[in-house]
């Protein structure tokens, strides 16, 4: 099979690519451009550990042939930080132990980060309906829905100044 | 003087018990955290497995030669590139790699390893192999018929005496109990007898199981992979590739979830022999339909259990048998589910006999205090049902017969001092208990107990010449513990807790460590690094007294710095950690201490559940609507952390209650091996967990912790049988309590009432 030539912008910066027809994003993101913090966690699009957001979408990277980024505009956790200042949500995970082993962390906050981008003051129940296509087995989910709820109320309180 | 073995209870913590970020929070957070795949090497091939497609069959022969003749293929590993191995080590090498028989679908026949994925993925499908099908087994009852297929012609079950005459599928029979069982149910006013059964289950970590590893040719072999205990992959892969344990050195990733599934090898070994063969790094990755298919999983089981009580509400007698499924190779999970089956309540007549049965399915793994949730199950829905018989409350039932200090355990050894009793009163006490029920929810509760664990652990601490301090310990951070190790240690030396750094060293730096399991790593962990600060606190005493030229007798150790002890021992300034450390050149060079331990001492723990669910009787699904932990963790280092326990094994348990299971057809392949059908819960299918810890201090421990990580999945599954009973009034005696099996509960009762 020939190899696809792909433009692309991933996490704001300008990247040119080959890959197979058959390679999936998260491949890409992980074994070509080195961005690992995307994890496979399935391969099948249960698990949302390697949620990416393609333009303004939360997607499932294994279920996304890096052929199609073509021209679009991909953001991962890696570029979720703004230089060395943590997103709101990034440090509330830490401040809240929203996490422990990690692993299905960044597909987590992609996720949430996406939530609050269109809604800034989420239910409870919202909340957990859209995370619920990402698999934590380590919390039970209690922190993660906490560390969100507060972001968005902490949010909210500096977008009012 | 700082004595290391003093190990009385601390009072005034001023780190422990706080809830500093954890030191590996901003690599998580920003993806930065490099987990067992997240790793390349120059040179690097990929490895793929070649599995079984049949649950029980003889491997009459592998022809490997059009795989490597394939373009960019480097190496092909078939068992015959395996020698003897000590026996302790044999089904582990059978089980990475099928000698002579396939066992399981999906075990392991031979391995490639390739340039890229895609050529690797090729070659194993040129791999020809010849099997002749033979009759397989995947329940646990008919693997115990007399006409049953054997998956182990040479299998005689141990633990009975005399050894028995035939082979069959019992791999062992383990009994454990004192008393008079007879006489015991001669006084019972009631007795009742239950039958259950229960599926397996995976632990379900979000991470595949994934390594790097490489032989070079001088004999030194580097690994990295997932895994709770390095060590025990560094020693495991030393026995199955007959080298030098000094000559291969572990180091061990991020790990991204074990539950206890990470507790032995997989590709490991077949990294490693695949490296020596290609002279060339190897990485494999497991596919999540690997993963369920060839690692885990828990035991299914089947159960009888018979308790007598008295009017009075003691109970009198219990007495349990255990059937648990064990996989293509034999365990200890069942021995543990005896053990467990009776350890929350003081008996005087008491026994619990188990098997251990072979089946063909994957050997199965620990999975968070293993043995114990199954039992429970068992147990705790007959004590909820007696309690009902007794017109008693369900608390009140168990704290009447609760086991307490001094009590001989129903498993052997006598309780010390134990929090049971304190558990059960906060739950009766907590304000969930005593709400009042929403409309159309109902109540239900159980208890749980789990052994926890101590064991062999080395530790080290160096003190930096800024009187910073850098611990290096031997057991994977699955859940946060680096965090308390740091706490642990800026508590000892009196510094505060950003000035401690606890890294995990690979296995050429320190003694042998325990893997992470049995809840054992803040335990002995701790234990060790607070005798190693006390070692380094002595040896800067010494400084500080050599300095002042006073005797070492007259210097203490306060907030972090030596000062002399009363004003007959001098009048001189304090000298904190950094002066000290930065004289240390001169004073005998670098500051350090260290411990190594066969930790004993680690205390039991256990919880109280309480789930309020809504059940709808048209389809069968059951929600939870109010969960409440209570448990006894001793002292709680990082509080959030023991919560995050505690919350994590609920979750769980409530997944094994209504959902997870392997589903096989009569053709023995496992029909669910993806996160789609084998259905763990999701963010929406759970409410908030409410965590609340309580602490009786273990004295094995100088700040008095206990294990926390498994006791909290032992409740959840008789917890949630004992509310759906209350909403229903269908006695579930199968798990998963599954929609559709449900349903069918239901409307049976409802014709029949």
């Amino acid at each position: 099979m020939a190899n696809i030539q792909v433009s692309t912008k991933i996490n704001g910066d300008t990247y040119e690519f080959l890959c197979r027809p058959d390679e999936t994003l998260l491949e890409v993101l992980r074994d070509r451009i080195g961005l690992t913090g995307s994890k496979e966690g399935c391969a099948s699009g249960d698990c949302g550990a390697c949620s990416v957001m393609l333009g303004d979408r939360v997607v499932s990277s294994c279920l996304v042939l890096g052929a199609e980024v073509e021209g679009q505009e991909v953001n991962t956790i890696e570029g979720m930080a703004d230089g060395g200042n943590l997103h709101p949500l990034q440090r509330n995970f830490i401040k809240f132990a929203a996490l422990q082993c990690g692993f299905c962390t960044p597909g987590f906050l992609v996720a949430a980060k996406a939530l609050l981008d269109k809604n800034p003051d989420p239910t409870e129940t919202e909340i957990r309906y859209w995370l619920a296509g990402n698999l934590c087995r380590c919390t039970g989910y209690d922190k993660i829905v906490r560390a969100v709820l507060h972001t968005a109320e902490e949010m909210r309180g500096q977008a009012r100044g | 003087m700082a004595d290391i073995d003093r190990l009385e209870k601390v009072d005034g913590f001023k780190v422990v018990g706080t809830r500093p970020n954890r030191p590996d929070g901003v690599d998580k957070v920003t993806g930065r955290a490099r987990f067992g795949a997240d790793i390349h090497a120059p040179g690097m091939l990929i490895g793929k497995v070649l599995r079984s497609p049949h649950p029980h069959a003889k491997i009459l022969s592998i022809d490997t030669t059009r795989a490597l003749a394939l373009s960019g293929v480097k190496a092909v590993l078939t068992s015959d590139d395996f020698g003897d191995v000590p026996a302790m080590h044999q089904a582990t090498l059978h089980n990475v790699m099928a000698h002579n028989k396939a066992l399981y679908e999906g075990h392991a026949i031979a391995a490639v390893a390739a340039v890229d994925v895609a050529i690797a993925r090729k070659a194993i499908k040129l791999i020809d192999v010849e099997y002749e099908i033979l009759p397989h087994v995947t329940d646990v009852d008919a693997a115990m018929a007399e006409d049953a297929p054997l998956l182990h012609e040479d299998n005689f079950t141990s633990g009975i005496d005399p050894k028995p005459s035939k082979p069959s599928n019992i791999a062992t029979w383990s009994e454990f109990g004192h008393g008079n069982l007879d006489e015991g149910f001669s006084q019972a006013d009631i007795i009742l007898e239950r039958e259950f059964t229960t599926e397996a289950t995976h632990q379900g970590y979000i991470e595949p199981h994934a390594c790097l590893a490489t032989y070079s040719e001088d004999g030194n072999s580097e690994i990295w992979c997932t895994t709770q205990g390095h060590f025990l992959v560094r020693d495991t892969c030393a026995a199955l590739l007959d080298i030098a344990v000094s000559r291969l050195r572990v180091t061990a990733s991020e790990i991204g979830g074990g539950f206890g599934g990470k507790t032995v090898v997989y590709l490991e070994p077949l990294a490693l022999a695949l490296s020596r063969k290609a002279g060339r790094p190897v990485k494999m990755v497991m596919s999540r339909s690997e993963v369920f298919r060839s690692t885990g999983p828990t035991s299914s089981s089947s159960m009888r259990v018979k308790i007598g009580v008295r009017k009075d509400g003691r109970i009198i007698a219990a007495d349990a048998h255990l059937n648990y499924q064990s996989g293509a190779f034999g365990g200890f999970i069942a021995m543990l589910g005896a053990m467990c089956a009776y350890a929350c309540y003081s008996l005087e007549n008491v026994r619990a006999t188990a098997n251990e049965v072979l089946t063909n399915r994957p050997m199965q793994a620990s999975y968070r205090a293993p043995g114990a949730p199954i039992v429970n199950f068992a147990v705790e829905s007959v004590i909820d049902e007696l309690a009902v018989e007794l017109e008693l409350d369900p608390i009140e039932f168990r704290l009447m017969n609760a086991a307490k200090e001094g009590d001989r355990s129903s498993y052997g050894p006598v309780f010390d001092q134990i929090g049971l009793i304190q558990t059960l009163e906060t739950a009766r006490d907590h304000p969930h208990y005593q709400a009042t029920l929403a409309k159309g929810q109902a109540r239900g509760m159980a208890v749980g107990f789990w052994f926890n664990f101590g064991g062999l652990t080395s530790v080290s601490l160096n003190v930096n010449f800024d009187g910073t301090v850098t611990v290096s310990v031997g057991r994977p951070d699955i859940g946060g513990s680096r965090a308390a190790m740091c706490q642990m240690a800026a508590e000892e030396l009196g510094i505060p807790y950003d000035n401690v750094r606890t890294i995990i060293a690979d296995t050429s730096s320190l003694g042998f460590n325990d893997t992470t399991d049995g809840s054992r790593t803040t335990f002995a962990n701790g234990l060790a690094i607070i005798r190693a600060a006390r070692g380094a606190i002595r040896d800067m005493c010494a400084r500080a007294a050599k300095t002042w030229d006073i005797p070492e007798e007259a210097v203490e150790w306060v907030d972090g710095c030596a000062r002399p002890c009363g004003s007959n021992a001098g009048d001189f300034e304090p000298m904190c950690i950094a002066e000290i450390a930065r004289k240390s050149p001169k004073t005998g060079g670098p500051i350090a201490g260290h411990h190594e331990v066969n930790a004993e001492g680690a205390g039991v723990s256990f919880a109280v559940h309480i789930a309020d669910v809504k059940v709808d009787e048209e389809t069968g699904r059951t929600d939870i609507c109010r969960y409440t932990v209570v448990q006894d963790a001793g002292k709680a280092i990082h509080p959030a952390y023991v919560e995050g326990q505690y919350q994590g094994g609920a979750a769980q348990g409530i997944g094994w209650a209504l959902n997870e299971g392997y589903v096989y057809g009569d053709d023995g392949i496992m029909q669910n091996p993806g996160f789609l059908d084998y259905r763990m819960p999701v963010c929406s299918d759970l409410p908030m967990i409410e965590a609340k810890i309580i602490e009786i201090p273990n004295k094995g421990h100088p700040y008095g912790v206990r294990g926390v990580g498994e006791t909290s999945i032992v409740p959840p599954l008789a917890t949630v049988a004992n509310a759906i009973c209350s909403a229903t009034g269908v006695r579930m005696t199968q798990i998963p309590m599954a929609p559709p099996v449900l349903l069918k509960a239901i409307e049976k009762n409802n014709k029949q009432v």
